[in-house]
């Protein structure tokens, strides 16, 4: 923790990064610091509980602009990084990324390709819960499904927490802001509350991070994540690692299905 | 005359293929259910997801979406697109409860008129056995149907 609050100090007095977004002391959980002088960030802390999604604030104009930053990344928030490069949202030479390495020791990945080097050595955190949901919901009866849907959307109020946590809901015109045509009917209905959803699972096929940031954002505690989760496993299984982070943007002439007669 | 159910269809097909190969079917005077409201599209690649929904919203039964077959897109790779598009959109539904029976997706080319007259016939006869999609009709129509839960509905009084 000293050894990440001295590095920061010292990118901030050489003037390397303008602002660091780390994770500070929380009630319970470590929750976002955005340290931007030595003072800010001797309240930096980075270990093993510190697993929500920090690249949100990269893409955030507000918050990272065209500064240089410095991040403190978890797991998800490494594949984030390397889906926002793969889509141009952010500059390499911009940004200093800090990981922990299994062992919890600091790690500085230098560029996108010992982001991705140091991805493929650590091991996925445990995503139990969230398969063993999915199964759970694949089991049951088609209208059963529906009922369990209807009746958790129907409590949506449309805060649309789930797209502000997201790092990959970067758009400055989101689909539910544009009113010609208006796709997503504005106030919260069942169906219209469905529809958001679907466009918004639809949005990140393939470039979802499987954080589950949507759902632990969820102010009701809406199980929105699962559906992403749920779409990772799809694209993972029908099109295996999307090359580049790509999914529906591309094609192969041999993608297989079994419902186009 | 019966009550019987008259499914409502809608049909999203690209102007290339199944568009023209609907043409062909009029034009060869294959009769077929009427069912169905075509609408054209330049492309399936065109075909917005969003669409289908919003045809269950306002009153479909079900949904036909049609295009060129692969590797005979007009514009090269629309369908290929569409393709991976409607693979993963209608998993989604499905994981959601939503009923996928009532989504058809084909490949009709031009030369395809009695394949379409098929296809259509073969949708109406199998939504007609499923019945209208009240489902959905009912999540979308916001208060409407609703009225007898919304008489229960207390004001809060503090």
């Amino acid at each position: 923790m000293i050894e990440l609050q001295n590095r920061v100090k010292s990118l901030l007095a050489d003037k390397e990064i303008d602002l660091f977004i780390g994770y500070g002391q929380g009630t319970r959980l470590p929750r976002p610091l955005l340290a931007g002088t030595a003072e800010e960030a001797s309240g930096l802390v980075f270990d093993g509980a510190c697993t929500g999604n920090l690249a949100v604030y990269l893409t955030r104009k507000e918050v990272a602009g065209s500064k240089k930053v410095g991040i403190a990344a978890s797991y998800f928030a490494l594949r984030s990084i390397v889906q926002l490069l793969a889509e141009h949202q952010l500059r390499e030479e911009r940004l200093r990324v800090f990981a922990l390495a299994p062992g919890g020791t600091l790690k500085e990945l230098a560029g996108l390709a010992e982001v991705e080097r140091h991805l493929a050595e650590t091991p996925v955190p445990s995503l139990q819960v969230e398969d063993d949901w999915v199964k759970e919901i694949d089991a049951m009866p088609p209208k059963e499904r529906w009922g369990y849907w209807l009746g958790e959307l129907s409590k949506c109020f449309k805060c649309y927490a789930c797209r502000a946590a997201c790092p990959m809901c970067y758009c400055t015109k989101c689909i539910v802001e544009v009113n010609r045509p208006q796709w997503v009917q504005p106030w919260a209905a069942a169906a219209s509350n469905m529809e958001w959803q679907i466009n918004r699972v639809m949005h990140l096929a393939g470039r979802c991070s499987d954080c589950g940031a949507c759902g632990a954002a969820c102010p009701l505690g809406l199980p929105v994540h699962i559906l992403s989760h749920k779409m990772v496993e799809i694209v993972a299984q029908r099109f295996g690692t999307p090359e580049g982070g790509n999914a529906l943007s591309t094609f192969k002439p041999d993608d297989k299905e079994n419902f186009i007669g | 005359m019966d009550n019987e159910f008259e499914p409502k269809l809608l049909a999203f097909v690209c102007n290339w293929c199944t568009y023209a190969g609907a043409d062909l079917t009029g034009t060869s005077r294959i009769k077929y259910a009427s069912n169905v409201k075509i609408v054209r599209f330049p492309c399936t690649g065109r075909i917005d997801f969003m669409l289908v929904l919003k045809a269950f919203a306002n009153g479909a039964d079900g949904v036909i979406v049609s295009g060129c077959h692969p590797n005979d897109c007009h514009y090269t790779s629309g369908n290929f697109h569409a393709r991976r598009r409607w693979m993963l959109f209608r998993e989604l539904l499905d994981f959601m409860g939503i009923d996928v029976r009532r989504i058809r997706f084909s490949w009709v080319s031009a030369a395809e008129g009695a394949k379409w007259a098929d296809v259509v016939n073969s949708t109406v006869a199998a939504i007609r056995e499923l019945g209208p999609y009240t489902d959905y009709q009912k999540a979308a129509s916001y208060l409407a149907g609703n009225e007898d839960v919304l008489l229960n509905e207390k004001e809060v009084t503090l």
